[in-house]
């Protein structure tokens, strides 16, 4: 009888245990098809972005205001972030948890450092005139950057967190599917951030 | 166990995120250096550009992202594939519709 109880037992423990792993998969498969959601927000934002760039209202172009070299550095800055980040996740699932940290502060600044120059661009065309108040074009380009901006924020306000919870509780099999949500979230938005450069900056300014 | 190895598979090692990350500096560096060089017609250019974003998003999503065809992966990948029909379908269908439209009122 009591042996039986143990298998019983046993046989629980294992299938929680299974389940535990398996939720895990769920909720960063759940987290990728919130991404996907996240797609279509950007691809309607595109959308209008390409059919209203040509309306300026007399004002400025794209050619007029675009920084390719300031583009290009805050490009850089997300590209090197993403695989800072891919290193903390090896790092995580090494069951490094000084390595997952450091990598993570690298990938924290070089986001903030994306952040900032975006705030110092836009901080720049509104003092300058340009607010997105002054033509469709700039409505478009503001709420189509400034949407990116706002994921990217999320994103490090999120990576902060994690590296408090990774400091204080260790790499857990929960924060582990934390930091591969993040990585899904942050990978995500460089590859949005490939289709702003392209569609807005370089077809803008060619 | 097999749970293990099969997560061990989706998340890339030191080599696989290399190679998306030089795969990624080559696939920005030329269109920037197009751009800004101004050497080449506005139409190769922008046909160009746009060819290597698409590339460069695929190279993302293999290295960085892990889209795969694997019995794990490949319910994640079949699901993108429908978001970009979708994206496809509500960017391209838009502009055709709004450009064709500019252009009637042009006319008259």
């Amino acid at each position: 009888m009591s042996t039986t109880h143990m298998n019983t037992h046993d046989a629980h423990d294992a299938g929680a245990h299974e389940e535990h792993h398996d939720t895990g998969g769920n909720t960063v498969f759940g987290f990728w098809i919130y991404l996907m959601t996240d797609c279509l927000l950007f691809a309607s934002i595109f959308a209008t972005y390409a059919v209203l760039f040509m309306n300026t209202a007399g004002g400025v172009s794209g050619k007029d205001i675009f920084e390719l070299d300031f583009v290009l550095v805050e490009t850089a800055a997300l590209l090197v972030s993403s695989i800072t980040y891919g290193f903390a996740m090896i790092c995580a699932h090494n069951n490094n948890r000084k390595g997952t940290l450091s990598w993570l502060l690298v990938t924290f600044v070089l986001g903030a450092i994306f952040i900032a120059m975006e705030i110092y661009e836009f901080h720049h065309l509104i003092v300058n005139g340009h607010g997105p108040d002054s033509s469709a074009f700039l409505s478009a380009f503001f709420t189509l950057v400034g949407t990116h901006g706002l994921h990217v924020t999320a994103g490090l306000i999120w990576m902060l967190i994690m590296m408090i919870e990774v400091a204080r509780t260790g790499l857990t099999g929960r924060s582990i599917t934390r930091l591969s949500c993040l990585s899904l979230f942050w990978h995500f938005l460089d590859v949005v951030w490939i289709c702003v450069f392209t569609v807005v900056y370089l077809m803008g300014a060619v | 166990m097999s749970d293990h190895s099969s997560e061990a598979g989706s998340h890339g090692s030191v080599k696989s995120y290399l190679t998306g990350f030089i795969l990624s500096v080559i696939l920005t560096g030329i269109p920037f250096w197009m751009v800004m060089s101004g050497t080449f017609e506005k139409l190769t250019t922008i046909v160009v550009i746009v060819i290597l974003a698409v590339v460069q998003i695929f190279v993302h999503l293999k290295y960085f992202l892990h889209l795969n065809f694997s019995e794990q992966g490949k319910l994640d990948t079949y699901s993108f594939l429908f978001a970009a029909l979708i994206i496809v379908m509500v960017v391209g269908l838009s502009i055709w519709i709004i450009y064709a439209s500019n252009a009637m009122m042009m006319h008259n």
